[in-house]
């Protein structure tokens, strides 16, 4: 016996006005969808794990205090590159925006990576779902009435993704030497090392894993390439970014946990709240 | 376990309306949903519209929604399911439907069509292509497509607005717009076809909005939106949007994809 999930098209309202799935010519079913799992979740929990981040990182990046502690410098923090910076002996201090810059110098260098995760795939799809639903889930009805995608602005600008990924080398770079940095002690001599060393050194080689894998470095290391028998070395390179990629999006959750922690670390150690632990 | 009888919903209708239809029926261990269908036809429904084919998973001709995901309805075991579970049926709804679990799927071969094919070497005669393993690798994954239009079901894009059906291709076809740009002996640039431009320009690839559907409910397990349609993504971009790849094309001789 049918039940009353159908519409008949001679008395109803014209479904083509609802659009999508409800579109006339289709399967009558008013249900935007028939999923019975908890297709919500995943979903729910990025935006809620991403909606985390924003808030912690936007106090963080407007606080303007307790992120240095030497030898340690907080992830958002650099480089710094205003004259209103802590000063840090060696560290990562290059005053190139001068005095007129007044608010936190966090948000001068915070663009790039956060353009850089922005416009990641991975993130693009996380965003899409969690925050636009467009859609919320596969086979879930989205919304919106329109869609036109990444074809207008603002969401054409998601193609520049591969210059974000060159900025998030250099600062990949610079977080590598806070790194180094941090294996001195709080009177700057070499060779000591301490629990915010291991949070540092977790916390880049996670940065580093999750840049490499991005999809843009591999397509310029070697995915634009017709022949890669031509190209050896590249082909190899590849290869070894294609396995990084596959855990891309685990990489971008766990880097975006580290760099928190890295940053929280600092924010503890700075703020008298924690002793840094010393090893030797 | 041992068998069980099983409470499904099943849509039957046409395109001037229908609705879920309620069936008891049994199910014996080992059985796929596509058995289901097939005693429901022979005991209660005989005159149940479902197409189908090889049974096997590689014809792509079951294609349906199972408790609103599309699967194939040949290789969705009823045993992912609890024998408590209500099982609904509905026809793709992406497509018009034509009746019962049938849609009309010619949207698909329009989209096929429209995507030019691959253009031969003018160097080399049929018999003298020779390629190496490692620069087909990529296009053999794609090859893998049994054409099911379950990523093209899926798709927000097309799915979830009717309008946009003529702007863009759909996954399965700008994965055969990546095949071919992909192919080591494709010779369209030569022949003065660009295939990174006319992704983007003719074939739609900036609705995509990389949400992976596409590669969730692919039964091939083809990495369509990593492999695919990301790497031409990032291919447009070549062409279009990036002013230094444009200007290095213009500086060296050999071009940037060789």
């Amino acid at each position: 016996m049918a039940t009353d999930t159908g519409t008949d098209s001679d008395t109803d309202p014209d479904p083509d006005e609802r659009g999508g799935v409800r579109t006339r010519t289709r399967a009558a079913i008013d249900a935007p969808h028939l999923r019975t799992d908890r297709w919500w979740l995943a979903p729910a929990a990025t935006a809620a794990g991403l909606l985390a981040f924003i808030v912690y990182s936007t106090w963080r990046a407007f606080a303007n205090a307790d992120y240095y502690a030497a030898p340690y410098v907080s992830p958002f923090y650099s480089p710094c590159l205003a004259d209103n910076c802590a000063p840090m002996r060696n560290g990562p201090n290059a005053d190139l925006f001068g005095s007129w810059w007044g608010i936190s110098p966090a948000i001068i260098i915070l663009v790039f990576p956060l353009g850089f995760r922005l416009t990641c795939y991975y993130y693009r799809k996380a965003y899409y779902r969690g925050f636009w639903a467009s859609p919320p889930a596969c086979a879930v009805a989205e919304p919106h009435k329109k869609y036109t995608g990444e074809t207008r602005f603002p969401l054409v600008f998601q193609n520049l993704h591969r210059y974000f990924f060159y900025a998030a080398l250099l600062v990949a770079g610079i977080l590598t030497y806070d790194t180094v940095l941090s294996f001195r002690d709080e009177h700057y001599n070499w060779g000591h090392m301490g629990l915010g060393s291991l949070v540092f050194l977790l916390n880049i080689t996670l940065i580093w894993a999750y840049t490499l894998s991005c999809h843009s470095c591999r397509h310029i290391v070697g995915g634009k390439l017709k022949h890669f028998s031509k190209h050896p070395v590249r082909y190899r390179a590849w290869q070894w970014v294609g396995k990084l990629n596959a855990r891309h999006m685990q990489l971008a959750w766990a880097s975006l946990v580290s760099v928190g922690l890295a940053d929280f670390y600092v924010y503890l150690v700075a703020s008298g709240a924690f002793d840094d632990p010393r090893f030797f | 376990m041992s068998g069980y009888t099983a409470h499904f919903k099943v849509w039957r209708g046409d395109v001037k309306g229908g609705g879920l239809e309620d069936f008891k029926v049994d199910v014996n261990e080992g059985e796929v949903v596509l058995d289901i269908i097939h005693r429901l036809q022979a005991t209660q429904a005989p005159d149940l519209a479902v197409r189908w084919n090889c049974k096997a998973g590689k014809c792509g001709s079951c294609s349906a929604e199972i408790n609103g995901r599309p699967r194939l309805l040949c290789m969705t075991r009823m045993s992912v399911f609890t024998p408590e579970e209500t099982i609904t049926v509905t026809p793709l709804r992406a497509f018009p439907v034509i009746r019962d679990l049938v849609t009309d799927v010619g949207f698909n071969y329009t989209k096929a069509r429209e995507v030019p094919s691959f253009v031969p070497p003018a160097d080399l005669a049929p018999g003298e292509y020779r390629m190496m393993q490692e620069d087909v690798d990529r296009s053999q994954e794609f090859r893998k497509c049994i054409e099911c239009f379950l990523c093209q079901d899926t798709c927000h894009v097309v799915r979830d607005h009717e309008e946009n059906k003529s702007a863009f291709a759909g996954p399965r076809f700008l994965m055969r717009v990546a095949e071919l740009d992909m192919h080591p002996l494709d010779a369209a640039e030569a022949s003065g076809l660009d295939r990174k431009r006319t992704a983007q320009e003719e074939h739609g690839l900036g609705y995509c909005n990389i949400t992976k559907c596409c590669s969730e409910v692919c039964p091939e397990g083809i990495h369509i939106t990593d492999n695919a349609l990301i790497p031409l993504k990032e291919r447009a971009v070549d062409r279009k949007y990036d002013p230094l790849v444009w200007l290095g094309s213009k500086i060296r001789r050999r071009g940037a994809d060789s």
